[in-house]
């Protein structure tokens, strides 16, 4: 049942000392800190008589489990996979097959180095903490480690690197750009209300460092008295003036920080199709080049705002495999129209939805339970408040409810799904609206989870399993939702995940 | 006519049933059961935590005055849900199946789920043991897909053999897939 075929071996016994080097680092020194704040007044023979035998006491339990922890940790370098056992009380084994192992990284930090210790990084591309990682190795055993693994996952990438490398990389053609204009006109959209409460609230807290008093009505009332002698008369009118001259000057604030924050990101933005993937170069003072490989490429998601979507504005992101760099989305287009995004989505491999898509939207029972659900809840709060609260505090729960009640209808009648051949499609949001362009093939699960109510009221949820995001549909019947599913899963066997990875430049179906 | 034969069916299917609606491509029982080790390991975890509230339910009832039972009557209802009656709804509506080389893994007594992992998309598998779990010869099977969100779909209350052999079937299928 469990072929154990090579030996287990553990990590290199350094390690352990490693470790302990560390620990000293994160241990002694906040407690060092902690005692010579605590026995501050206090005498030396006390720090000394107290203090030591805790620490020492401390250390040495975590030095004892550290060695535990070693101990029991152990790796075996199978035929078909690698596999750690560790655990002192509770035991995890966790298996990677070769064939699910991108790369092997190998990190040398500043305490291990001086060991001659590295950490070997299996990626799978689950990212993150689910990736496997033996710390420590020798430097020898990583190498050997990682020729291994390359050597097992066969000479067929390695013959594919040595193509893209072989096509110079100059000859990129440009997808999407932007000049000044665009970055101008993208900036004055990117008017941040949060920006502003921000300020405003940091204006409040340091106004004593402002020459003037924001908030001082009457200040306003003198400025804008001085300007123009006649308004002084004008009390009321003058201070009405005053205020709508602080909102404006916020206003303004709010709309030169949106300005600069794009200009600093945007600047000269360039998407350029290259033999390795999508090139992306932007920013003003921090310049960053980014590539996207095609085949990483998992999912797209097209925004809009509340406001630009009036002027046709819309931005186009890359849902991809989270290893290139920290964050998963990936703007393509941060600021187009459609007909500039299309062509990108086409290079992509994924094509927008067609026009003769089924669109379905979520069934009226389901909006009705989350409006109802509000209502119960938010309406007896909002009496409670009346009655009980001071004067204005009752708007807080009827705005919320109000809100939810808009939002509800507003998602009722746009909120939509589609299943075509090859992709799926929702279309969701209120305020900043998107459509989800997922390929049925490169789902990695489908679930379909049900509440108390949404049993009740015979319908589900559908979270489908993506790299590098999340996708789900909400009140879906329940049939549909099992169709759904089935249709899905059928796709999925069709294709094993590591064909789709291993094949760059490869269309996405 | 139409409706006459429709009759039947809305009767079949109605949609304000309360009752639990079985769930997607397939009745319940095409699935396996867990270990019925776990049913009893749920109850002692239960149990352990039903020592606590009986505890301090004692010292509450201690510390009030008069009215004997007033803090022993409602808590004992709970312990007795959580003790006896939860552990086996939730085995009941736990189960899993491996059939059509995907691994289907059903949950949830109020929030129910069901999830559909194909082998394909698994890149790793865990075969995990807490402390109950050894003393019971229980293990916890999680498979991990690629991706950040709902990445790993975890499995617990299976005999530690049966786990160790669904992790070799789904390798097994791994291998297949990729030569």
């Amino acid at each position: 049942m469990t072929p154990e075929p090579q030996e287990a071996k553990r990590t290199d016994p350094r390690s352990f000392a490693v470790r302990a080097v560390m620990m000293l680092f994160q241990l002694v020194i906040p407690i060092a800190i902690a005692s010579a704040t605590i026995l501050d007044d206090g005498k030396v023979t006390d720090l000394v008589g107290y203090f030591l035998p805790l620490v020492t006491g401390i250390i040495l339990l975590n030095v004892f489990i550290a060695y535990l922890q070693w101990t029991k940790l152990t790796y075996t370098v199978g035929e078909a996979d690698i596999r750690v056992e560790s655990g002192v009380l509770s035991r995890a084994a966790r298996s990677v097959p070769y064939e699910r192992i991108q790369d092997v990284s190998l990190e040398q930090k500043l305490v291990p180095r001086l060991f001659g210790l590295v950490e070997v990084k299996f990626e799978t591309g689950a990212g993150g903490k689910d990736d496997l990682a033996l710390s420590y190795l020798s430097e020898d055993e990583g190498e050997r480690l990682r020729e291994l693994v390359r050597a097992r996952r066969e000479g067929e990438e390695i013959a594919q690197e040595e193509g893209v490398e072989a096509k110079p990389a100059e000859e990129a053609e440009v997808l999407f750009a932007m000049g000044p204009k665009r970055v101008f006109t993208f900036g004055l959209f990117e008017f941040s209300l949060a920006v502003v409460a921000v300020i405003g609230g940091l204006a409040q807290q340091f106004d004593f460092l402002l020459p003037f008093d924001l908030w001082d009505i009457d200040y306003w009332e003198e400025r804008i008295a001085g300007q123009g002698q006649w308004l002084s008369g004008l009390g009321p009118l003058a201070q009405f003036a005053g205020i709508i001259f602080a909102l404006l000057s916020l206003g303004v604030l709010g709309v030169a920080t949106g300005l600069v924050r794009t200009a600093l990101r945007e600047w000269d933005f360039r998407l350029e199709r290259t033999a390795k993937g999508l090139r992306r170069r932007r920013g003003l003072l921090t310049r960053t080049d980014l590539v996207m490989p095609l085949h990483r490429v998992q999912a797209l998601r097209i925004g809009t705002g509340f406001l630009r979507r009036r002027f046709g504005w819309h931005s186009l992101k890359v849902i991809s495999l989270a290893s290139d760099t920290g964050g998963a989305n990936h703007d393509a287009v941060p600021f187009g129209q459609m007909d500039e995004i299309a062509p990108v989505v086409g290079v992509t491999g994924f094509h927008l939805p067609p026009e003769n898509a089924e669109w379905h939207r979520a069934v009226s029972r389901y909006r009705i339970d989350k409006a109802a659900l509000a209502t119960m809840i938010l309406l007896p709060a909002t009496i409670v408040v009346a009655i009980v609260g001071s004067s204005w505090m009752w708007l807080a729960p009827a705005v919320g409810l109000v809100y939810t009640l808009a939002e509800q209808w507003w998602r009722w009648h746009h909120d939509y799904r589609a299943l075509g051949e090859r992709q799926l499609y929702s279309r969701h949001g209120w305020f900043s609206p998107s459509l989800a362009i997922a390929s049925r093939v490169k789902l990695q699960s489908v679930e379909i989870a049900q509440g108390p109510i949404a049993r009740l009221r015979g319908y589900a949820s559908l979270h489908l399993g993506l790299a590098g995001g999340r996708l789900r549909i909400d009140g879906m019947p329940v049939e549909e939702a099992s169709r759904w599913r089935a249709a899905i899963c059928d796709s999925i066997s069709r294709t094993d995940f590591s064909e789709l990875l291993d094949a760059p430049g490869a269309p996405a179906t | 006519m139409d409706e006459t034969q429709d009759a039947p069916r809305q009767d079949a299917v109605p949609t304000d049933d309360p009752g639990p609606t079985p769930l997607a491509d397939g009745s319940p029982d095409d699935l396996t059961q867990l270990d019925p080790r776990y049913k009893t390991m749920m109850r002692l975890v239960a149990g352990l935590f039903a020592i606590v509230l009986l505890v301090g339910a004692t010292i509450a009832e201690l510390a009030i005055p008069g009215w004997t039972g007033v803090v022993w009557a409602p808590v004992l209802l709970v312990v007795a849900y959580i003790v006896f009656y939860l552990p086996m709804r939730r085995y009941a509506t736990r189960g899993y199946s491996l059939a059509e080389e995907r691994l289907r893994v059903v949950r949830g007594v109020l929030f129910h789920s069901d999830t559909i992992v194909p082998f394909g998309r698994v890149q790793h598998i865990d075969v995990d043991q807490g402390p109950l779990e050894r003393g019971f010869g229980l293990a916890t099977l999680t498979v991990h897909t690629a991706g950040s969100h709902n990445a790993s779909v975890s499995l617990p209350g299976l005999a530690h053999e049966t786990a160790l052999a669904m992790r070799e079937d789904i390798r097994a299928a791994i291998r297949r897939d990729t030569r």
